[in-house]
């Protein structure tokens, strides 16, 4: 396609249509003083100074290249193949817009379609959308889903208080103005007690799993809280995090309705908060009432097998007002860097990422567990995260750990807020482990937090 | 292009056709052509009240989402379960096999309100 510059004829044609005879005249009505303001910038630079001063400003930063992070709480560290960015920097994939146009669209519709597919394998639900935003607003339009599939009749969304705070916050901001309310995530409140919170205007339980301090929840308290969802017609929502579903007994196995989370460690870096990606899949049976991008397979008038985007009638260009959400896009890209990295581990491959997730994850608590002055809160089964409680306010432990060369684990007094001022003191970290994580670098911390204390 | 003449129409295309005081209801043959290929209809549930003029449902093709108008007043006694599994019946029997919901009538009177099949068609012909 050849770009077809505007020309002084085509801009004095136009200017005259409109009614004015300069460019300048269409901003009269911006004040004299602020139309054309000066703005004191530097002089040019050429481009070795500008790859200079951007190296510096770049090495201002700690990267995890130089610092090691026992970080986690909703984004993860994990191994990327080098195979993953070179697919993703491909600039058939990188420059792709939109695949309205399912015609010089195949190759990014197959890619979400495989992408979809997988998604739908590890969740073990029936049909998956394109992706979301991230996990939180994945969430968000689940309980937006469950809401329309009980066509707006029922007003009470119930959200586990172990769930993320800020998933349970975005949550919140999704559904003001509409007639819902959100319960039980009280932060005292417990888990094993959201069966008895469903009534007949229940439209969604929400649970996480691992929830957002990393504990299992037990697989038949989970059924049983489906079954109480399922005898009330209402739905249950589960928000997962996808490595440890190569590990664990899938959503679609226990009942969920809708299955939530955030892909981010599947194949994207930490990319210093996002962009990230929400993993969405639902039954068939709503699949009419779910939001979102889906791509489908068919055939094309020779009979030749091709992908396009479908079931457009749900999507808010045609439904406006009726429609579930507003959301029209997804995160293409960072789905491929999912694909990408799920077929180069393989379900075997993957399994084997949760398991070293696990085991490293244990050795390292039961090592801090072994130190004077260090507790293991956390009491029940978990996967890779685990909370303990320090010897001295976790604010000091980090600042000496970084000074080591280490970022801590999370200092939950931080997020209390949201979970009840009672429930966390300044002393709780919440810390994680991936397969990243050697056996030295685990040693090295276990030794700094006994140093630091 | 159909038009049952054993039936009363909305100008929104909607068709009624009573028996006793049960009333059928669906689209006409004009509505289904417009829409194209039907691939979701969304129904309410048996027991559900309906005013006439309310909305009760919608019908999705590939390319629009439409609102389902009530044509009467009643008590949705049946719904087509067909249509969940076989939505194209609509395009294919618009007023036999691609009926939407049966209701008890609450007020046979509203029916005098309705288009007949001649005043229908000629609506249809205006474009």
């Amino acid at each position: 396609m050849s770009y077809v510059p505007l020309t002084e004829t085509g801009r004095r044609d136009m200017l005259s249509t409109v009614g004015v005879s300069s460019v300048d005249e269409l901003f009269t009505d911006v004040p004299r003083q602020y139309r054309y303001p000066h703005i004191e910038l530097p002089p040019p630079l050429s481009e070795m100074e500008v790859l200079r001063e951007l190296q510096r400003l770049s090495e201002t930063n700690a990267d995890l290249q130089h610092i090691v992070s026992f970080l986690g709480a909703g984004a993860y560290q994990h191994f990327l193949p080098s195979v993953v960015n070179h697919i993703t920097a491909r600039s058939e994939f990188c420059t792709a817009y939109t695949p309205y146009q399912a015609e010089i669209s195949q190759g990014t519709l197959q890619a979400m379609f495989e992408y979809q597919s997988m998604i739908c394998a590890l969740t073990g639900m029936e049909v998956a959308n394109a992706s979301h935003y991230d996990g939180a607003t994945a969430l968000a339009e689940g309980v937006l889903m469950a809401y329309n599939v009980l066509r707006g009749q029922r007003h009470k969304a119930i959200l586990s208080p172990a769930i993320h705070p800020e998933y349970r916050a975005v949550v919140r901001t999704y559904v003001q103005g509409l007639d819902i309310e959100i319960v039980a995530d009280d932060a005292l409140a417990n888990d094993t007690r959201l069966p008895e919170r469903i009534d007949d205007d229940t439209f969604c339980v929400a649970v996480q799993n691992p929830n957002f301090f990393g504990e299992l929840q037990d697989m038949d308290a989970l059924r049983a809280l489906a079954e109480a969802a399922h005898a009330r017609r209402a739905l249950l929502i589960v928000v997962g995090y996808p490595i440890a579903l190569a590990l664990l007994q899938p959503p679609g196995a226990y009942g969920c309705d809708i299955a939530v989370g955030e892909a981010q460690p599947l194949g994207n870096a930490l990319n210093y908060g996002g962009p990230y990606i929400g993993y969405f899949a639902c039954r068939q049976q709503h699949v009419h009432k779910m939001a979102g991008r889906l791509v489908g397979q068919t055939v094309d008038v020779g009979g030749k097998r091709g992908f396009v985007l479908t079931l457009s009638a749900r999507e808010q260009h045609i439904k406006r007002e009726r429609a579930t959400s507003n959301i029209c896009t997804n995160q293409a890209l960072c789905a491929l860097a999912c694909a990408v990295y799920m077929s180069s581990l393989g379900p075997a491959g993957l399994r084997r990422v949760a398991e070293l997730c696990y085991h490293k994850a244990h050795y390292l608590a039961r090592g801090i567990a072994q130190l004077r002055g260090y507790d293991m809160v956390t009491s029940r089964p978990f996967f890779n995260e685990f909370v303990i409680r320090c010897p001295m306010p976790v604010r000091d432990i980090n600042a000496t750990l970084l000074r080591h060369g280490i970022i801590g684990g999370l200092d939950l007094s931080q997020v209390g807020q949201d979970l009840g001022p009672d429930r966390w003191t300044d002393r709780e970290m919440l810390l994680c482990a991936t397969e990243v994580h050697t056996r030295r670098m685990l040693d090295q911390m276990i030794h700094a937090l006994e140093q630091a204390s | 292009m159909q038009f049952d003449p054993t039936c009363r129409y909305l100008p929104t295309h909607e068709w009624v056709r009573v028996l006793g005081d049960e009333a059928v209801i669906g689209i006409s043959d004009y509505a289904q052509s417009e829409l194209n290929d039907v691939v979701y209809v969304e129904l309410p549930e048996v027991g559900d009240a309906v005013e006439k003029g309310e909305e009760f449902g919608s019908v999705e093709s590939v390319k629009a989402a439409s609102e389902l108008y009530a044509p009467v007043s009643g008590e949705v006694i049946a719904v087509n379960q067909d249509l969940e599994t076989l939505p194209e019946l609509v395009n294919q029997s618009p007023f036999g096999q691609g009926w939407m919901i049966r209701m008890k009538l609450m007020a046979l009177g509203e029916l005098e309100e309705l288009l007949d099949v001649e005043a229908y068609r000629a609506l249809c012909e205006q474009g």
